[in-house]
Formats: structure tokens, C-alpha cells, sequence
């Protein structure tokens, strides 16, 4: 029968104060633990999907919309910008730019984004293929790991694409895309993509009859998704059907060979929007760069550094809000714990002067206390890190939904080691006080009392 | 194995209590006689190194309790000294036999269950060690109580008042355990107590006065 035992064995002995005190201690350290767990995969996530890139230009609208679209692929389009425009940008030989990678975006499979794109695109993640091919022809695609394995496509099937972004919102039922590539996985945004040339995309639109419903259901959906800023709808996503009779290259043998320079000679269609890498961030004119497309150009361009700050620092006062109520919930919880302490001590005074009795010196008995206070915490860090994993798990099945993102529950941080050290301390702060009047109670006197 | 001498105790704002030296032998029963309020379980808690001694010296087998730090006396106590209180308290978390197992490994020594349990059967409760303390008698906790103070054999065995409560028939009965249990154990069984009964059945005896 070890101080240890003993400890534990007064603590099972009141279950009600125990659960008290547990479930109260395991909110405080689940909410905290979560609040970590979900910043930390989210930062995650943020972070991987910046892949270095250092500016995004597309059309006018909400900065922070347009880099969730095309950086995240969360959002929809801030609208397209014609090549002419965006032709600077996509000439070989600009000073300031490393690279240039237009995306042109508008339909899905099964809610996975369509991505007209050049081989530039893949790289910025690092993917290698696992299968197959990257894309070559029109209507060829090369499609990330999570498409491959939600929607069992493999090597070689051919699908319809949607228009939008939803599933449900019209079919393309005219031309149908082939697998020729399938991506390793990445953990970027990457996996969720469906990727083929601009030119497909193009077309994908040039075939379309009837507009009247198409545009209305269009407009409908956007306005749902957005309702902020002045964003101008009538630019928006697809106005390149009303340009069908410029389509030259339809039909004939005309090849796309997914280079910017190719891109240049359809001046008159449309892309949603360029991801730009500087050659040099710290360049005095790359620092202006975007500024000067803004105030000159009728393109917007936005830092996804700072508008993912943006939206950290506006998501960051939720969670600022949510760590100090964690903070409260836990202090109240070491508060419960020291009063069911502090009064199970004094019920407990004459088993504590026999304890003495029987041979436990003054630190053996101030153990004893010490040792339940850390027992109930250490109770209370499991329960809460159990809580927090399986919360996070749900948010992360909810997240997939909604968003296509994969987060997870059953990833471990080492900050957690911190939550069990603060949660020990915790336990020893609530237990120190009763510790140390029992340590210091008079066995003497304790025992005469009749 | 236990001897005093020259012990005084003074508590603050009254006149200090001088006892008379005592000596109790191995396998001896000593009876300290006195009425209430002459200072019986002030010399008991000093004989058993709960009060420490102010003047004078309490020895214990070779050692002066007075001359033992704190942590030394709890430990020493634990090991040589059984008290059996007039009113017992217990661990409320714990049964019957690991109460007082609880006093072997308080001891410093290892839980031995088998030596618990044979205890415990010769005393008769040995069929009331898994129970919860609280569903005992009072004679049963007393038992348990006895078990718990000779369970380490230790040198010394100090009773408070352990028959006063009891009827003749059980005041002869716990006399009669005590006494087997000191013998069994090998150690000096000291009992305070206002008792007069126990006069006649124990000859060693020293009486307090006031």
C-alpha cells in the first residue's frame, strides 16, 4: 500500500468530487489543446499552399477572396481578366518575375476544381506523379491524389466536368476530360485539383448553347457565397461564352502547348487570374509591383502573405476569445479541485494524524495531498487531450466536406507535452495549500480531541 | 524496553504535569492509573513520541526518543511503537486488511498480505477483511485496531483506555487479547487508563496524581 495507492484510493472513494473536478479540468485542457491543434493545422495548411508564391493577380474585387480562390481554392472568383491585360505579366522576359502561372478556373468534378494551368503549377507544390503523365493535349488531365482516391478515377477513365463549383450546377456534357496523370500526394492544395491546360478550359465553355439559365444560376450562387464588398458580378467567371466567334483554334488542329507565350496569342480570352514569383522579394520595385497594378491596370494584385495575416489576425480574435475563456475554465477547475481538496483534508484530519501515527514523517503526508491534486490532473490532461483529438477528428470530417481539406485528429503536437506540464503544475498549485496544513497539522492535538 | 525518567510536560499558561518514571520490560504489562485530567494521554502521546518531550527522557530499546529528529521519531514510532487509541480512527478509503497493511508499509517494511490475514484470524475477524471499516462493530474496530498496532511486533504496545467502554465479560476479553498478542509479539504492553478493574488482573502498576 504505496503513498501512491493510498492517493488514488481517496480519490475514487468521492466520485462526484472527482468527476467535478475532472470534467471540468479535462474542458479547460480539451478547449486549449484544441485551440492547438486547430491553429496548428490550419497554419499548416496556410503555409504548405503559400508555396512561395509572392503575389496573385486577377480580376477586381475582394484581395482576400481572390487569394482563397486561387491560392486555396475555397472561394469563388473575384471574375477573369482578359490576356491582353495580363499579357505583361506573361511575357518571358519581365524583369521582376521568376515565374508567371496563369490559372483559369470554372468547372469541377464532383465539387474537385478544374484547374487550366501550365506544367509551372504542380511544381510550386513539389508533386511528382505517381502514375502517368502530366497533361499535353486539350481535355488531357493529371489529377491529385485525394481526387483520385474520393472519386476512384484512374489512368485512362474520361468524365464530364461541371460548371461552377458545385456538383449539381450544370453539366458539360459536350466534351469530356481524360486521366493521363495522377499526382503523389502532397498535403497541399495540390491533392484536391484536377489539372489541365488553359486552352481546355477554353473550350470547355467555347461549346456552350443556351446562357440565359446558365448565367442566372451562376449569378444566384455567387452572391450567396459572397455578400461583401462590392464585387462586380457582371465581370464574373465566364463572359468568354459571349466571345464564341473568336474562337479560331476550335476544332481546327491548333496545338496548346501550356507556355505563357501560347497564352499570348489568344489575347482576346480569358484566364481567372497569374501567380507571380519574384525574382528577388526584396527588389525595391517588386515591392511596388503590386501597387502599380492596382492603381493602374483594371487587375488587382494581392500578397498572400498579407491577406492570410489578415485573415489569421480576424480569425484571431475568435480564438483569442476562446484561449481566455480555456484559461478561466481551467482555473476555476484547479479552484475545484483545491476546495474538494482542502475540504476532503479536513474530513480527513484523524486519518491523516494516524497516517503519522503509523510512521509517515511530515513530507510523506504532504506527498499524499500532492499526489491527488496531480492524480486529478493528470486525469483531467487525459480527458481533455481525448476530447480535443476527437473533437478535432469531427471538425476535420466536417472540413472535408465542406472544404475538401484533410485535417486530422489523430496527429500529436509536442505543445501538448507543454499543456501536461502547465496541467501538472496546476495540480500542485491546487494541492500546495491543503499539502502543507496537513504536513503541518498537530498530531498531538488532533488526537486528544474526543 | 520502555523506560522514563525525570519527564515534566508544561503546557503554555499552566502549571507543568511531572509523571513519575516508569519502566516496562519485554513481554511485561505495565498499567499507569489515574483519573481524568491528571495527564494519562499526555504521557501517553509522550511515550509514544506523538507530544515531544520538554524535560527528561523517554528511552525506547536503546534509543532516547527526545533525541531523534522529527522525520526520525515518525519512523521510529512507525516501526517500534503500536498505539491502539480510545477512540480509533481509520482510513476510510481502505478495508479491513489493508488498514492494516497500511501500517506495514507506513513501517517502511512490505505489505505482507498472508501476515495481515493470519493477524487478523487470530483475533477472529479474519472473515471481515475485505469489508469496509464503517460496517464493523465497535469490539471488531478495536480488533482491527489491535491488529494494526502489533502487526510490525514492535517493542512497545501503548493502550488508551481500552476496556473503560466494555462491560466486565468484555473488559476480561480484551484484557485477555492484548495480553496473548503482547506475549505473541514479544513486546512491553503499557495501558493508560481510569480502568480500576484492570488493577487486580495486572500487579505492575504506577498511579498518576495530580
Amino acid at each position: 500500500m504505496s503513498i501512491l495507492q493510498l492517493a488514488w484510493r481517496n480519490i475514487i472513494k468521492n466520485p462526484l468530487n472527482l468527476l467535478m473536478s475532472i470534467i471540468l479540468f479535462g474542458l479547460g485542457v480539451g478547449l486549449i489543446s484544441f485551440l492547438l491543434l486547430f491553429n496548428h493545422q490550419l497554419k499548416d495548411k496556410f503555409d504548405k499552399n503559400l508555396a512561395e508564391i509572392d503575389l496573385v493577380v486577377g480580376a477586381k474585387g475582394s484581395p482576400l477572396q481572390m487569394i482563397l480562390c486561387n491560392m486555396y481554392h475555397v472561394d469563388n472568383p473575384t471574375g477573369n481578366i482578359p490576356i491582353k491585360n495580363a499579357a505583361p505579366l506573361l511575357k518571358d522576359l519581365h524583369p521582376l518575375i521568376k515565374k508567371a502561372i496563369p490559372l483559369s478556373l470554372g468547372d469541377n468534378f464532383k465539387t474537385y476544381r478544374i484547374v487550366g494551368t501550365n506544367h509551372d503549377f504542380p511544381a510550386l507544390y513539389e508533386a511528382k506523379l505517381n502514375e502517368g503523365k502530366l497533361w499535353a493535349k486539350d481535355f488531357e488531365v493529371t489529377i491529385g491524389k485525394s481526387v483520385a482516391e474520393e472519386t476512384g478515377l484512374k489512368l485512362g477513365d474520361k468524365f464530364v466536368s461541371s460548371h461552377g463549383f458545385n456538383a449539381d450546377d450544370h453539366t458539360h456534357d459536350e466534351q469530356s476530360f481524360v486521366v493521363v496523370g495522377i499526382l503523389e500526394g502532397t498535403g497541399a492544395v495540390v491533392d484536391q485539383l484536377i489539372l489541365t491546360n488553359t486552352a481546355s478550359i477554353w473550350l470547355v465553355h467555347a461549346g456552350h448553347g443556351d446562357e440565359a439559365e446558365h448565367d442566372e444560376s451562376e449569378e444566384n450562387h455567387n452572391h450567396e457565397a459572397e455578400g461583401h464588398e462590392g464585387h462586380a458580378h457582371e465581370d464574373h467567371a465566364h463572359e468568354e461564352n459571349e466571345q464564341t466567334g473568336d474562337n479560331h483554334e476550335h476544332g481546327d488542329s491548333h496545338l496548346h502547348d501550356n507556355s505563357n507565350s501560347d497564352l499570348l496569342h489568344h489575347q482576346e480570352q480569358e484566364i481567372t487570374s497569374v501567380l507571380i514569383q519574384y525574382k528577388s522579394r526584396t527588389n525595391f520595385q517588386a515591392l511596388n509591383f503590386g501597387r502599380n497594378i492596382n492603381e493602374n491596370t483594371e487587375m488587382q494584385a494581392a500578397s498572400p502573405a498579407i491577406e492570410i495575416n489578415r485573415l489569421y489576425n480576424m480569425i484571431g480574435v475568435g480564438t483569442e476569445a476562446l484561449r481566455w475563456l480555456a484559461i478561466l475554465i481551467a482555473m476555476v477547475s484547479a479552484l475545484s479541485i483545491f476546495i474538494s481538496l482542502f475540504k476532503s483534508m479536513r474530513e480527513r484530519k484523524y486519518e491523516l494524524a494516524i497516517i503519522r501515527v503509523l510512521g509517515a514523517g511530515r513530507i510523506k503526508v504532504f506527498m499524499l495531498i500532492i499526489l491527488e491534486g496531480l492524480i486529478l490532473a493528470i486525469i483531467g490532461f487525459l480527458i481533455g487531450t481525448a476530447l480535443s483529438h476527437i473533437g478535432m477528428e469531427l471538425v476535420a470530417k466536417y472540413l472535408k466536406a465542406d472544404f475538401r481539406y484533410s485535417f486530422t485528429g489523430w496527429k500529436f503536437l509536442d505543445e501538448e507535452w507543454w499543456v501536461l506540464g502547465v496541467s501538472l503544475i496546476l495540480g500542485i498549485i491546487a494541492s500546495i495549500i491543503p499539502a502543507i496544513q496537513a504536513a503541518n497539522t498537530d498530531i498531538n492535538k488532533t488526537l486528544s480531541q474526543k | 524496553m520502555i523506560a522514563t525518567k525525570d519527564v515534566k510536560y508544561k503546557y503554555p499558561g499552566s502549571t507543568p504535569i511531572v509523571f513519575p518514571d516508569i519502566q516496562c520490560k519485554a513481554n511485561d504489562i505495565l498499567l499507569i492509573l489515574g483519573t481524568s485530567g491528571v495527564g494519562k494521554t499526555t504521557l501517553l502521546h509522550l511515550l509514544g513520541g506523538i507530544l515531544s518531550v520538554q524535560q527528561g527522557s523517554v528511552i525506547i530499546g536503546d534509543r532516547e526518543l527526545n533525541k531523534l529528529s522529527g522525520a526520525a521519531t515518525d519512523q521510529f514510532r512507525g516501526q517500534n511503537i503500536g498505539i491502539i487509541f480510545q477512540q480509533n480512527h481509520f482510513v476510510d478509503a481502505l478495508n479491513v486488511i489493508e488498514n492494516v497493511m497500511l501500517a506495514q508499509s507506513l513501517a517502511g517494511k512490505t505489505s505482507d498480505k498472508k501476515a495481515a490475514q493470519s493477524l487478523l484470524d487470530r483475533l477472529n475477524i479474519g472473515h471481515k477483511a475485505n469489508q469496509h471499516i464503517k460496517d464493523l462493530s465497535q469490539g471488531e474496530k478495536q480488533r482491527v485496531a489491535i491488529a494494526r498496532a502489533i502487526i510490525n511486533q514492535p517493542k512497545v504496545i501503548l493502550a488508551d483506555e481500552p476496556t473503560s467502554a466494555l462491560d466486565d465479560i468484555n473488559c476480561d476479553e480484551v484484557l485477555k487479547l492484548l495480553k496473548e498478542q503482547a506475549k505473541a509479539a514479544g513486546s512491553a504492553l503499557v495501558i493508560v487508563t481510569h480502568d480500576t478493574r484492570l488493577k487486580d488482573n495486572i500487579p505492575n502498576h504506577v498511579i498518576l496524581q495530580s
